[in-house]
């Protein structure tokens, strides 16, 4: 609950507080103090169980380990991503107070999403998560790509919303025993066979989250809206609010449909496959390196609906690893990526002689998305295929899903061998903005914690069972 | 203290990192070698110094475990023996070697150059010494990154496309590997914290006699792949000859006199003893591709005019003779293929210094155009004509004890493999002695007139390797008792 709270009392402050604040980088220490704040709050209620906030939530949200912890990991990404992109936020536009209170809200969004007991609350943080993102694609006002990208963005988000409502509507109705909205209740009201409304109704559910989270075939949305949005927060979106959206599906699927997943668990092996080869495949033959992350954060994404497959304890365990592996490793690679001009994978050539510490460890996060061993994303991948075969059945989707990763090696070294083995071009001002010695400190710690935790998984699993 | 908190496997592992590490800081190439040798041969020391403890398997300091992933049942646990042995002492051999035969060779960027070498010793000998499943994975992995950066860094023209191939071939083969680990994990019987373990005990236990345990074919092929492609067998090779010729000759040396016995230990250690029915099951197949290799690596040999290719395609036909032996599946054969791991190492190692040196001095690599460099430079003629008559496993040389009890260990098990199998020893000697012939003898040319003798460096590199060719050709009963133990093992095993 503290987190909840304070995310939208925190997002209120930065908006007022953009109307006194007069310089444009003082925005971002109020928000990293805000974060802090927030973090060790949650930390606390993760300990001792208590919340700073006594409200009766009559069983609409639902707090355990499982949940605070993920909430963690999602605040200790996004204080990493203020920590190393907060700066270029001024680049957007003028509203940079404006920019830190919609995450804020979005980061509201994410916690009602991870915590949700009933399933209006579900469609209350989904809809407080994707909103501001609307907002935040579309924030770069001069840009037509980016107007582009918000419209296309808010369209099919409020199309899959409409669709989530629905059904939602038809699970609620479709309960002969218990007509409730609460997740541990729905999956009591029917026999052996499911009645066709809650079929229908799961099914339209499925398709709303698999648009959330950019999953086959209904990712097409996805690259442009990364493309077209400020990269700043392309980096945001594609790590957070996707973390988000898989807490919700996994959340929902497990409490409310677990009993019965023999028959939708078909579906989603379609949807991982597919999710796994579009993803892979189109990433290859991108050009540009914002646009191949958008393609890469669609195959990242296949990897973690393997939990969904699943369903058991190293799923769960590893969704939360993967989570934070994988948003600390794009957020990294965005933010380097910020700093150039060129946002093409030849414009990443030669960076090792001009910044070998940005180079080293971009290397580091590429390694890690990936997934070689030693960095936290192999570790991430190794739980996600453990829980896969724990669950028995279709181990030619885990062996897919291995040659995926396998084809994923080739994209991710492009960069490397961009970076390391290729010649800078000739014009000398090749790429870099603004890099301080602060903001190489910065990178570095991420690339050591992504190490550590590759090590020593068990600094953020161990949380789970406390 | 030693013997319990500090072990030889520590040693054998850090020593290379911590100091591999710290030369990255090196920034002048004099430091950075003279580092890197000492570094080098202290860890031959180490490794000298627990050979003395060969016999003595329960001696507390050859072991060590630690508590890493409690509730997976992984843990960092390292441990000396057999196999292990002979292939440690390997490594730890061939590394002052090759720093002291290049020691003049200029690199660019040395201290990157020097710490990427001292690294990949320390992934290497974390592969040969890991008794924990997860572990070795995490090794395995781990020796390929910075022999990656090693090739596409200082190599050939081509060197980028060709390693790629390489990382790429070899990581699909690793994740496969990975999927089966994970389907015989999940039925290894529990420990006390956690529902599987990652023990090579547990692992070993899986698939033995009287447990229900399933799917022991089909894992079995998952695991193979990942090794045949890193030995690499027939049909998985064609990223060998690009990826040798490619590699500055330093990393060449690493490749073929180290990391190919990862595939073959790999197999000794974790597929034969893990797996014992379906290997029996699948013996022919694996023996018939094996032999395969053999026979169409030595005919392309013969057809090579590069010399970097040749040694190439020699090694395939080296490699899947000793996997062929190993499948033979007795005592004689895998006992043959545990001392030849040691002396093909050593042996090509030998001939990619030779090489090397014609190459840095002249800068040619073609046969057709050298010719005669037996008049200037005979030290290195002798030197080249008895590694290469240890190459073709002639009698008094190292090679032979190995292969002739590889030879009888497959006689054993099928006469006609054994006697198509023996079509490559004729064949080896037919491109061995051809190059030596067309690129040595005759009369020099004007490329070959500048040829200068080995100086002192390379010369005692080189008569390291000679005389090891010797002492072990007429001495060999060190090795077979140091192996003696895990052969037993095995046999057992599979009967």
């Amino acid at each position: 609950m503290n987190a909840i709270i304070l995310t939208a009392v925190w997002g209120i402050v930065m908006m007022f507080g953009g109307a006194f604040i007069q310089s444009k980088s003082t925005p971002k220490y109020l928000a990293i103090a805000g974060l802090v704040v927030i973090l060790l709050a949650n930390c606390y209620e993760l300990q001792g169980g208590i919340s700073f906030f006594a409200i009766d939530v009559k069983d609409a949200l639902h707090f355990n380990s499982f949940n605070l912890t993920f909430i963690n990991v999602v605040l200790i990404a996004t204080l990493f991503y203020f920590l190393l992109s907060g700066r270029d936020f001024e680049k957007v536009g003028a509203h940079v107070s404006e920019y830190f209170a919609l995450i804020f809200f979005i980061l509201c969004g994410v916690c009602i999403a991870a915590t949700f007991n009933t399933l209006l609350m579900l469609f209350l943080g989904i809809e407080i998560m994707s909103i501001p993102a609307y907002i935040l694609t579309g924030s770069d006002k001069r840009n037509l790509k980016s107007n582009e990208a918000a419209l296309k963005y808010f369209l099919m988000g409020a199309f899959s919303t409409g669709i989530m409502l629905m059904g939602i509507a038809f699970i609620y109705g479709g309960n002969t025993d218990v007509a409730s909205f609460n997740i541990t209740n729905i999956n009591l009201g029917y026999g052996p066979v499911m009645p066709k409304m809650i079929a229908v109704g799961l099914v339209f559910i499925l398709i709303a989250m698999s648009f959330k989270v950019s999953a086959a075939p209904f990712h097409f949305w996805t690259p442009d809206v990364y493309d077209g949005a400020p990269t700043v927060f392309t980096s945001f979106m594609a790590t957070i609010v996707k973390a988000g959206g898989f807490i919700a599906f996994i959340r929902l699927f497990e409490n409310a449909f677990g009993k019965i997943q023999p028959q939708w668990q078909s579906l989603i092996v379609i949807i991982t496959a597919a999710t796994l080869l579009i993803g892979n495949l189109t990433a290859v033959f991108q050009q540009s390196v914002k646009r191949m992350l958008a393609y890469s954060s669609i195959a990242q994404a296949g990897f973690m609906l393997l939990a969904l497959f699943a369903l058991n304890q190293p799923a769960k365990d590893g969704l939360i690893l993967y989570t934070g592996a994988y948003s600390i490793a794009t957020i990294g690679l965005f933010a380097i990526l910020i700093k150039m001009k060129d946002y093409t994978i030849d414009g990443f050539n030669g960076l090792a002689k001009q910044q070998p510490v940005l180079a080293i460890t971009a290397t580091v996060f590429l390694l890690s998305l990936t997934g070689v061993p030693l960095t936290a994303g192999f570790m991430g991948k190794f739980y996600m295929l453990l829980a896969a075969a724990q669950n028995g059945g279709s181990s030619w989707l885990i062996i897919f899903a291995v040659l995926c990763a396998a084809v994923s090696a080739y994209y991710y070294f492009k960069i490397i061998q961009a970076m390391f083995f290729k010649e800078s071009n000739a014009d000398a001002d090749n790429s870099m903005l603004d890099v301080t010695p602060a903001f190489k400190i910065l990178l570095v710690i991420t690339a050591v914690i992504i190490i550590v935790l590759g090590l020593f998984p068990g600094l953020v699993i161990d949380w789970l069972y406390y | 203290m030693f013997g319990d908190s500090i072990t030889f496997p520590h040693l054998l592992i850090f020593f290379p990192l911590i100091a591999g590490l710290i030369t990255f800081f090196l920034r002048k190439e004099g430091t950075a070698k003279a580092w890197t040798l000492a570094a080098s041969i202290l860890t031959l020391a180490v490794s000298i110094a627990s050979l003395c403890y060969a016999n003595n398997a329960a001696y507390s300091g050859l072991t060590f475990s630690y508590e890493w992933m409690k509730y997976l049942g992984s843990s960092f646990a390292v441990s000396l023996d057999g196999v292990g042995r002979i292939l440690t002492f390997l490594t730890s051999i061939s590394f002052p070697l090759i720093f002291i035969a290049t020691y003049k060779t200029s690199y660019k960027s040395p201290n990157a150059f020097y710490g990427l070498m001292l690294l990949s010793q320390c992934g290497l000998m974390g592969v040969f010494l890991a008794t924990d499943t997860l572990l070795f994975y995490f090794f395995w992995e781990l020796a390929l990154i910075p022999v990656y950066f090693l090739c596409s860094r200082w190599g050939g023209e081509k060197r980028i496309q060709a390693t790629f191939k390489f990382f790429v071939y070899t990581f699909l083969g690793s994740l496969l590997m990975l999927v089966g680990i994970i389907y015989v994990y999940l039925q290894t019987a529990p420990t006390q914290f956690s529902h599987h373990s990652f023990s090579m005990s547990a692992f070993y236990n899986v698939f033995a006699a009287g447990s229900g345990a399933t799917g022991q074919n089909w894992l079995f092929w998952l695991f193979f792949v990942a090794f045949a492609i890193k030995m690499p067998i027939f049909p998985f090779h064609t990223w060998q000859p690009d990826a040798y010729e490619q590699s500055p000759t330093a990393v060449t040396m690493v490749l073929s006199g180290i990391m190919v016995k990862m595939g073959l230990f790999a197999v000794i250690r974790w597929l034969l003893p893990v797996f014992p029915l379906a290997a029996v099951k699948y013996q022919h197949i694996v023996v018939l591709l094996s032999v395969t290799g053999i026979i169409y690596a030595s005919l392309i040999a013969i057809r090579q005019d590069d010399l970097k290719r040749l040694v190439a395609y020699s090694s395939i036909a080296h490699i899947g003779l000793m996997c062929a032996a190993i499948f033979s599946l007795n005592q004689t054969g895998i006992q043959g293929v545990m001392l030849q791991m040691f002396n093909h190492g050593i042996n090509i190692i030998g001939l990619w210094i030779v090489l090397e040196l014609v190459e840095k001095q002249l800068g040619i690599r073609k046969i057709s155009e050298l010719s005669g460099i037996a008049n200037k430079a005979p030290m290195l003629t002798i030197a080249l004509v008895i590694i290469a008559f240890a190459n073709i496993a002639l009698p008094l040389t190292n090679a032979f004890i190995g292969e002739f009890l590889m030879f009888s260990g497959l006689f054993n098990y099928s006469v006609w493999f054994a006697a198509i199998a023996g079509i490559s020893i004729i064949l080896a000697a037919v491109y061995t002695l051809s190059m030596i012939q067309k690129v040595f003898y005759g009369e020099s040319n004007t490329a070959t007139a500048v040829i200068k003798d080995i100086s002192l460096n390379e010369g005692i590199a080189l008569g390291v390797i000679v005389v090891l060719i010797f002492v072990i050709g007429l001495h060999p009963q060190p090795f077979f008792d140091m192996a003696k133990e895990s052969v037993g093992v095995l046999t057992e095993r599979v009967k």
